[in-house]
């Protein structure tokens, strides 16, 4: 075959389907908004029970993880993902099904080596940048930024 | 001794006869267009056992014992199994089939192993073995935590990619000095040995592109070495392309002057309904064509229904390392013509 790769390459693209965003792009707004608007009713709430807005936040976090983890162990939340894609990635949820599932996946490896190591596998690398930003951040602010 | 053809076909002089067959499948398989013809759907995808490792070992169990059985035979008259599978050090392949005592080669071709096995259990039987034995089998959640993400992540998948079969298939191979005055067919006529085809695809979640170029050279390689064409075929059966693959299989071989449109189909697109099953571009992995063949296509061709097959299953031979690293695919595939009947040659 005479074919250079950058022929096969076009020829690749001609035939391998794209991703339709005008199916993805609105499902993933209407189920990531639905999961903020559940956050913002959270926090709505907690601050009526007479929690204090920055621990009302705080306790709406808590909830959206720990509701999340357990639609990961129940095996919904990836069924949710599968059509919301970035909308269920992209909020506070997105984040605890990457911890838990390698953490239940993993499991067969025993707690330490599997769990234990592999829980970090899919976030470790956003903990890892994350950190170092705002340790960036903070020491820009120090030496530049005013008091 | 087999005669080489060109550069890389070799015409068996006694070919051997494929005496019986086993196909294992799970739910999803069940479910698609040839799930009525496996002899075993199990619903439940850990086969019982405790891990998802264990539960494609059990694949590789019982498709041998199914196949063996089928076969009238004991592990005892196997002269050789050769079995092989996707995980790491082939261990879904050898941990299933470890306490049966058959002398064991183990292979490693990625998703074209059943063809790799057809091939080598051809030329063994051509020197002289008499029983031998092939299994390949792969289980989506095994592919999934090695090469993908765990099963729970919401991540999506593009619409290029295909789904792991969670099935295998067995097969129980006589050669000649085995076989029986009235030996009943598929006959293994021909092999062509693959060579390893890379055009710079990078995107593991397009292995039909990938691969589409070593099913063709194997292909073309195959007619070539022959003198043969795609009309000498009722099918020429390629194993996990799906339908990016096999589009990309019909586009190259129509520049070098081949139309295989007629003839070609691809088993990544029989085992499931592409558009009732969310499989994307069909199915893949060893198991995939393992199972459309011996559920499907061997029984078809020792009924006589279907009189001549070219089956070339591709591998991609890839590492999870290997595209962390940036590589491209490197794929390989490797042909065998199957006949209903001994005397019926497509060459002369």
């Amino acid at each position: 075959m005479s074919l250079t790769e950058s022929e096969y390459d076009a020829l690749t693209k001609r035939y391998s389907q794209n991703s339709k965003p005008w199916i993805n792009v609105p499902k993933a707004f209407l189920i990531g908004g639905g999961i903020c608007a559940l956050g913002q009713g959270l926090i709505e709430g907690y601050t009526r029970l007479g929690l204090p807005a920055d621990l009302a936040s705080g306790a709406c976090s808590m909830t959206l993880v720990v509701l999340s983890a357990l639609c990961t162990g129940l095996g919904i939340y990836d069924q949710i993902a599968r059509h919301a894609g970035a909308g269920t990635l992209v909020p506070i949820t997105g984040f605890a099904n990457a911890m838990v599932s390698p953490a239940l996946e993993f499991k067969s490896e025993g707690l330490i080596l599997g769990t234990g190591a592999k829980m970090f596998a899919i976030a470790g690398p956003v903990l890892v940048y994350g950190i170092s930003a705002s340790v960036l951040y903070g020491l820009i602010r120090f030496l530049f930024g005013q008091a | 001794m087999a005669l080489k053809r060109g550069k890389q076909t070799y015409l068996f002089q006694h070919p051997a006869a494929i005496r019986s067959f086993a196909a294992i499948g799970s739910k999803r398989e069940g479910e698609g267009p040839l799930g009525e013809f496996f002899d075993t759907i199990d619903p439940d995808s850990t086969f019982g056992q405790k891990s998802w490792e264990r539960a494609e070992s059990r694949l590789h169990h019982d498709t041998v014992e199914l196949a063996v059985k089928k076969a009238g035979l004991s592990y005892a008259d196997l002269d050789c199994l050769l079995a092989g599978d996707l995980l790491n050090q082939c261990i879904g392949a050898t941990f299933g089939v470890r306490e049966l005592g058959i002398p064991y080669l183990g292979i490693y071709g990625a998703c074209s192993n059943m063809a790799e096995g057809l091939l080598l259990s051809a030329f063994l039987a051509e020197s002289g073995l008499r029983y031998l034995g092939v299994s390949t089998a792969s289980h989506f959640c095994t592919a999934e935590r090695q090469y993908r993400f765990p099963l729970e992540y919401g991540g999506q998948r593009t619409p290029t990619s295909q789904w792991t079969v969670t099935g295998g298939g067995a097969v129980v191979v006589a050669g000649a000095t085995a076989q029986t005055p009235d030996q009943a067919g598929p006959w293994i006529q021909a092999a062509a040995i693959g060579t390893i085809e890379d055009k710079g695809i990078k995107d593991a979640a397009n292995m039909g592109a990938a691969m589409a170029p070593a099913a063709a050279a194997t292909i073309l390689g195959f007619l070539s070495d022959t003198g043969t064409t795609p009309e000498d075929y009722d099918l020429i059966l390629t194993g996990d392309l799906g339908q990016v693959g096999s589009d990309l299989l019909y586009e190259l071989a129509i520049r070098e002057g081949v139309d295989l449109r007629s003839r070609h189909t691809d088993c990544g697109l029989l085992i499931y309904d592409r558009d009732r099953q969310d499989v994307h571009a069909g199915g893949s992995g060893c198991g995939c064509c393992a199972s459309v063949l011996c559920s499907y296509i061997l029984p078809s061709l020792r009924e006589g229904r279907v009189k001549r097959v070219l089956f070339a299953a591709t591998g991609a031979l890839l590492s999870p390392t290997s595209t962390q690293q940036g590589e491209s695919i490197p794929s390989i595939a490797h042909a065998v013509c199957l006949t209903s009947r001994k005397e019926d040659l497509p060459w002369n």
